[in-house]
């Protein structure tokens, strides 16, 4: 007896994905000046979904223009109160067209239903709530007593996480006061159109809100247009390093929030059963397309088989294929050119001498697939120790001893996540002081809350998003 | 992997539990949770609608109880739906003591020989009484034709740290079952409250010679929680790697939709494994249940909810 599930995908009939789209400037999707059209597709399948409008300079231009504009006409001159309403509508239909948004995201990122469903969509809304509730108390939040916005705000935001990722940067930036040209990543640029509409359905001002497709040659624009205040980045570390370079010259603000390779730190005495879920969850929740995946596993040698070994049985039950499945628990590699690199750098740990395992899967034959792996017999040297794979490859190491555990924790240039696993409360608040991470995670692993900063250590970048701290960011005073 | 040495003193039995890992409460509940998101549909439901009728142990104990009610009960678990007899049989019917013979009886008359009667013994549902009396209670029952015994341990002894008294008691039982009955060994796990005793007393249980362990006796809530199952079958999976040992599970008390039983198939699926998806390692000890089974099987094979009054009430 074997117990199948049948498969179980959710309906598209809900998304209408037009076969063009514009960009969204002024309050209005306008054609571009002069710019061409490119294809976003569906990881899952390569089919296209639809074209984009690939913006030039002079369409930035005319993004920053209408968001000067809206900033001095109207945005700058609301109360915070009346900010906060246009918030929390905002946020309320995020939820309303919940499912909307959670399956539009899944086809065009390759992402679970289940985790669009579950984790992106619900916490994009509650970014917006969230940060509602703050933009008539900025007064209180312990910045100075009038803190000021900056102005027009450039925001870059990746692929693993689109909705969510724009929800981190225009809930704060709209909350403090300022207005945005955002610019989605090249291909997942969907659901951000799609908040377009939101806005517009809002009726948020005209040109509060901008957002412009396009690929690494529009992000340049942004970051380099002088009418643009400041400017918050998420994604690589390689393109973080070219930013801050860019602006460095400038009087604009910056944030960076940039690459990770997280410690999961486990310790004799961890809860075993729910260590081998939080390292799940660390390193194969969305494809391992997380800038705070915990990507070294750090155990102690003593029960490194006996961890193994129910690593590998649960491993072995990761459902792989269509993302719109309800049951999928990994879906697509986001790209052709992501699938690449992770397979550069598995081989890489081949090459070097790293032992490579994954359960046995059968991957679709279309689309970008990866199945869920690990190493073992990785050294502190290995290129899979020390670079960033955005992928679902785990690299195991071993330790003896707690400050053994931390050094390795620390050896590496970033410094975005740790997670600490053992039974002991005084070990966790030791190591946690030792870790130099911005998000420290004890006893669970990728739990985020709009409430809680998040941000990096050395290469993981500049500044804190969300939170009281996100605020800063976003604000002039006399605390900067 | 651990091995097992105990002797059945206190130090032997505290020694091994304190090898075990601990667990963690937010981690335990939130996997649980997110099995309980699996969408089982179409063949795959009808499948497990099809398994849990199997699975379970057809339950009443009422102080009201019946012959007369015992009697219609084992009537309906040997022909769940009388209309259909592609239904597969329920895996057991489980009644008090004294109930014990007439279900038997009534079984073996009308179809149901390959039927097993569980009984509740040992001064069900507390256990609050001398073991003098819980042996004699015991043998009342298998000596009435009961194949299965299910036993309460002394929660007063495990938490007031008397492990030996409860280990002690499980291995009497055991002894008087010997190969005449299968001993079920109820945690009653809404009184030990914490994961980590449902995993102490899960160890506990099978070392001492549980075939089976129960959640719950269905008299105190909370009962068969998704977490408590779930750390219950991550202790009987332990348990096969450490001693090649199958041991069963069975939830009781709480589980009164298809939804909910299905939620303890994924459970089972994805935790201890598929081989534990026989009534032999699993059962789940419901009444209301079996109705709700019934229904959602007929609304899938005619496409439309029928009433309540199409299937019976027992």
């Amino acid at each position: 007896m074997t117990f199948e599930y049948s498969p179980a995908p959710e309906s598209t009939a809900i998304v209408d994905i037009k076969s063009d789209y514009n960009l969204f400037i002024d309050g209005k999707f306008v054609p571009s000046k002069g710019g061409k059209r490119f294809a976003t597709i569906n990881p899952a399948n390569e089919k296209v979904l639809a074209k984009v409008t690939q913006a030039t300079a002079a369409d930035v231009d005319r993004a920053v223009k209408a968001a000067t504009d809206a900033y001095r006409k109207t945005w700058s001159k609301l109360s915070g109160a009346e900010r906060g309403k246009y918030l929390f509508r905002i946020a309320r239909i995020l939820q309303e067209r919940a499912r909307e948004f959670a399956v539009l995201e899944t086809m065009d990122n390759g992402k679970p239903i289940r985790e669009t469903r579950d984790t992106d969509i619900p916490l994009a809304a509650a970014h917006f709530f969230y940060h509602a509730g703050w933009a008539d108390k900025l007064e209180h939040a312990g910045l100075g007593p009038q803190p000021k916005s900056h102005g027009v705000v450039g925001q870059i935001i990746p692929w693993n996480f689109p909705l969510l990722m724009l929800a981190w940067k225009i809930a704060p930036a709209l909350a403090t006061g300022n207005t945005v040209v955002l610019k989605p990543a090249e291909t997942t640029p969907l659901t951000a159109l799609l908040f377009a509409e939101v806005c517009q359905q809002a009726d948020l001002p005209k040109g509060v809100v901008n957002i412009i497709t396009g690929d690494g040659a529009t992000g340049a624009a942004i970051v380099n247009h002088p009418g643009i205040h400041k400017i918050a980045f998420t994604g690589s570390t390689e393109v973080g390093k070219l930013i801050a370079k860019s602006v460095a010259s400038t009087k604009k603000a910056l944030t960076l929030e940039l690459g990770g390779k997280g410690a999961n730190i486990v310790f004799e005495d961890a809860p075993i059963d729910e260590t081998v879920e939080g390292i799940i969850n660390g390193i194969y929740f969305n494809q391992g397309h997380v800038c705070c995946a915990g990507s070294r596993l750090l155990v102690q040698e003593n029960i490194k088989e006996e961890l193994l070994a129910k690593l590998k049985r649960r491993m072995s039950m990761i459902r792989v294929g269509d993302p719109l499945d309800k049951n999928t628990d990994l879906g697509a590699i986001n790209s052709q050119a992501q699938l690449m690199k992770i397979r550069e750098l598995a081989e890489s740990g081949d090459a070097e001498g790293a032992e490579r395992w994954s359960p046995e899967c059968s991957l679709p034959e279309k689309g970008f697939w990866f199945p869920p792996t690990f190493f073992t017999g990785v050294s502190q040297a290995h290129r899979i120790a020390r670079e960033e794979i955005f992928g679902p490859v785990l690299s195991v190491i071993t330790f003896r001893t707690p400050s053994e555990a931390i050094e390795k924790a620390n050896n590496t240039p970033y410094g975005l996540s740790a997670g600490i696993w053992t039974d002991k409360g005084s070990r966790i608040l030791w190591s946690a002081q030792q870790l130099k991470a911005g998000v420290i995670w004890a006893n669970t692993f990728n739990k985020f809350d709009p409430a809680s900063p998040f941000g990096g250590y050395k290469e993981s970048g500049w500044g804190r998003e969300g939170g009281r701290h996100g605020l800063a960011a976003y604000l002039k005073g006399d605390f900067a | 992997m651990t091995m097992l040495v105990i002797d059945g003193s206190e130090t032997s039995i505290k020694s091994f539990l304190r090898t075990l890992s601990p667990v963690d409460q937010v981690g335990a509940e939130s996997r649980a949770a997110m099995l309980g998101t699996r969408s089982i549909k179409t063949a795959s439901k009808l499948w497990a609608i099809d398994t849990a009728i199997s699975m379970i142990d057809l339950t009443t104990l009422e102080g009201a109880d019946t012959p007369g009610k015992v009697m219609a009960l084992c009537t309906k678990a040997v022909r769940p739906d009388p209309t259909d007899s592609t239904v597969p049989h329920v895996g057991a019917v489980c009644v008090y003591n004294d109930m014990v013979r007439i279900a038997r009886e009534h079984l073996d008359n009308n179809g149901g020989k390959s039927i097993p009667v569980a009984a509740v013994s040992t001064a069900f549902p507390s256990g609050r009484a001398s073991l003098e009396v819980k042996k004699r209670d015991t043998e009342d029952a298998i000596a009435d034709g009961a194949t299965e015994i299910d036993m309460v341990i002394d929660r007063g002894a495990f938490l007031s740290g008397n492990l030996a008294k409860v280990f002690a008691e499980i291995v009497c039982i055991k002894e008087i079952c010997g190969d005449r009955a299968h001993l079920k060994v109820i945690l009653e796990t809404g009184e030990l409250v914490t994961y980590d005793n449902v995993r102490k007393a899960s160890f506990l249980a099978m070392a001492a010679g549980a075939d089976f362990i129960k959640t719950s006796t269905g008299k105190v809530v909370p009962a068969a929680t998704t977490p408590v199952v779930l750390v219950m079958l991550e202790a009987v999976r332990d348990y096969f790697q450490m001693t090649g040992k199958k041991i069963g599970v069975k939830p009781a008390g709480g589980i009164r939709t298809t939804k909910d039983a299905i939620k303890q198939l994924v459970l089972v699926n994805e935790t201890a494994g598929p081989e534990w998806l026989t009534p032999d390692l699993f059962r789940i000890g419901a009444s209301a249940l079996l109705n709700d089974l019934l229904m959602q099987r007929m609304k899938m094979k005619n496409g439309q909810y029928s009433g309540r009054n199409y299937v019976t009430l027992d």
